[in-house]
């Protein structure tokens, strides 16, 4: 038996979507041309499939911030920041992170997938449990696989399953670490964070929040859901990413946990890995200084989440359950998702084409994502694209749906 | 098998039958991850299902060394007995 045969299963699961007319897991862009637009088979295209959020992969002061820095300490660190050292820049991030949050503390990881991977696996011991989200992002779950802990499931953003799960570990020893994310990667859900910050308060859990896909989109500082719920101070670790609002790569973790610092030299995901590159912490503190001066970008967002939103649903398709800026476009099955998306990158809109068993309740979907750059004719040329399509493979009633009187005549 | 052993087996075939596709013959011996026709997330939902009809949480290392139902019925025994 070959060392890959294990894996046949995942071959034909490819084939069979390639026969559709692409693999969906190697889209190849020959070129990204903004925030929003890329060339894709020699034809522009539409990113409706990223997660720029604030769309600051283009941004002026990002770019020459990431410039500058890779001319003043070179293009990489070439080691850890235990054993090769930590530049100024490392630092100044890690307190500029802090101060954001009005955290003592803050690290930062090469990715938001290692932070996840770092923080929950090590802060979570051999005696101890792990209460995680059932529709959890895989760095958690991954996490969980890497850590000594027990772990056990709560369904899907239910604070009463969770406080029920919670008070079975009444007498057994250990402490109690809840995972949860402020807004979910793939039908743009948020956290009922006020209830589930109850339960942490009645029970004397440890409560991590990922805001991966919340930072900078929500709450009035753009802190995330835990701001926009008012219970910052509840949660004991907030983690996330640099690689969605802040257009880079990396990670990090807060916290006001006195000991915090002790991570840096017990979390293995930290220390034996290099550090973030100077061109990506220069542009991260100019991302962050852009999101936190300018509070148009996240208004912006969430407008053009909302008019996504309420295009798709206002033609009949059924989407997520609330206007975030990842909107969940719900299919029949697998085959019309495929075809869907196949459709849809024929006449320039790219998104993400999501299937089981990546997906939550087993839904095929297409995963459409917002940015604060998006124009108000592109977020409509989406919608009328998706319209058609969905008309031509009979997921819309030609009939029944209306176009949205905004839409006509729209270009790009 | 005590009577508890059959009766939680017996329990845990009448949830599957609800879940399963049609044709898909479920038996004690059935390899649940490949034998029941579901997805890793279905399996982990019934799972749940499992857990609350139970009033138990079952931790993921544990669900990762069940292969059979007659194995999902030995670890609910177990669970069920500590938790009384």
């Amino acid at each position: 038996m070959s060392l890959f045969s294990k894996f046949e299963a995942v071959r034909a699961g490819i084939d069979s979507l390639a026969a559709h007319g692409r693999n969906p897991f190697d889209v190849r862009f020959e070129r990204v041309l903004s925030a929003t637009e890329a060339l894709l088979e020699g034809q522009p295209c539409l990113l409706f499939g990223t997660n720029n959020y604030l769309g600051l992969t283009f941004d002026p002061s990002c770019i020459e911030a990431s410039v500058r820095s890779v001319q003043e300490a070179g293009t990489g660190t070439t080691g850890s920041r235990i054993a090769n050292g930590t530049y100024g820049d490392h630092a100044l991030l890690e307190r500029r992170m802090a101060e954001f949050y009005g955290k003592r503390s803050a690290m930062i990881f090469t990715t938001g997938y290692q932070a996840n991977l770092g923080l929950i696996s090590t802060l979570a011991g051999r005696e101890d449990h792990l209460l995680i989200d059932a529709d959890s992002h895989a760095s958690i779950y991954d996490a969980c696989k890497l850590s000594n802990a027990e772990v056990i499931r709560f369904r899907h953003n239910d604070p009463d399953d969770l406080a029920h799960r919670l008070r079975r570990l009444e007498d057994r020893p250990g402490n109690c670490i809840i995972v949860i994310e402020g807004i979910y990667s793939m039908l743009g859900d948020s956290a009922p964070l006020h209830e589930i910050a109850a339960v942490k308060r009645d029970t004397g859990a440890t409560l991590i929040v990922d805001e991966a896909h919340s930072l900078g989109i929500r709450g009035k500082n753009g802190r995330g859901v835990c701001e926009d719920a008012g219970v910052e101070s509840d949660v004991d670790f907030v983690v996330g990413t640099f690689s969605k609002s802040l257009g880079a790569i990396g990670g990090f973790a807060v916290s006001d946990l006195p000991d915090f610092d002790l991570l840096r030299v017990v979390c293995r995901p930290y220390m034996f890995t290099a550090s973030l590159p100077p061109a990506i912490v220069g542009s991260v503190m100019a991302a962050l200084d852009r999101m936190s001066s300018d509070q148009s970008l996240g208004a912006r967002v969430r407008s053009n989440s909302n008019r996504l939103y309420c295009g798709l649903a206002e033609a009949g398709f059924e989407v997520g359950p609330e206007p975030n800026p990842i909107v969940a476009v719900k299919l029949a099955d697998r085959e019309s998702a495929v075809q869907f998306w196949n459709r849809l990158l024929d006449r320039g809109v790219y998104a993400n084409l999501a299937l089981p068993p990546a997906t939550p309740g087993s839904v095929s979907m297409l995963r459409c994502s917002v940015s604060a750059a998006h124009t108000e004719a592109q977020i409509d040329r989406a919608i009328a694209t998706m319209v058609a399509v969905g008309r031509e493979l009979r997921v819309l009633d030609a009939r029944a749906t209306k176009t949205p009187v905004s839409l006509t005549g729209t270009s790009l | 098998m005590t009577d508890n052993a059959s009766h939680i087996e017996a329990e845990i075939l009448a949830l599957l039958a609800r879940r399963v596709p049609v044709g898909v013959i479920v038996a004690p011996e059935t390899q649940i991850a490949g034998g029941l026709g579901l997805d890793s997330v279905a399996i982990l939902d019934f799972i749940m299902e499992i857990e609350d009809r139970f009033d138990i949480s079952i931790p993921l290392d544990q669900v990762a060394e069940v292969q059979t139902i007659a194995d999902l019925s030995r670890a609910i025994e177990t669970l069920t007995r500590a938790s009384n």
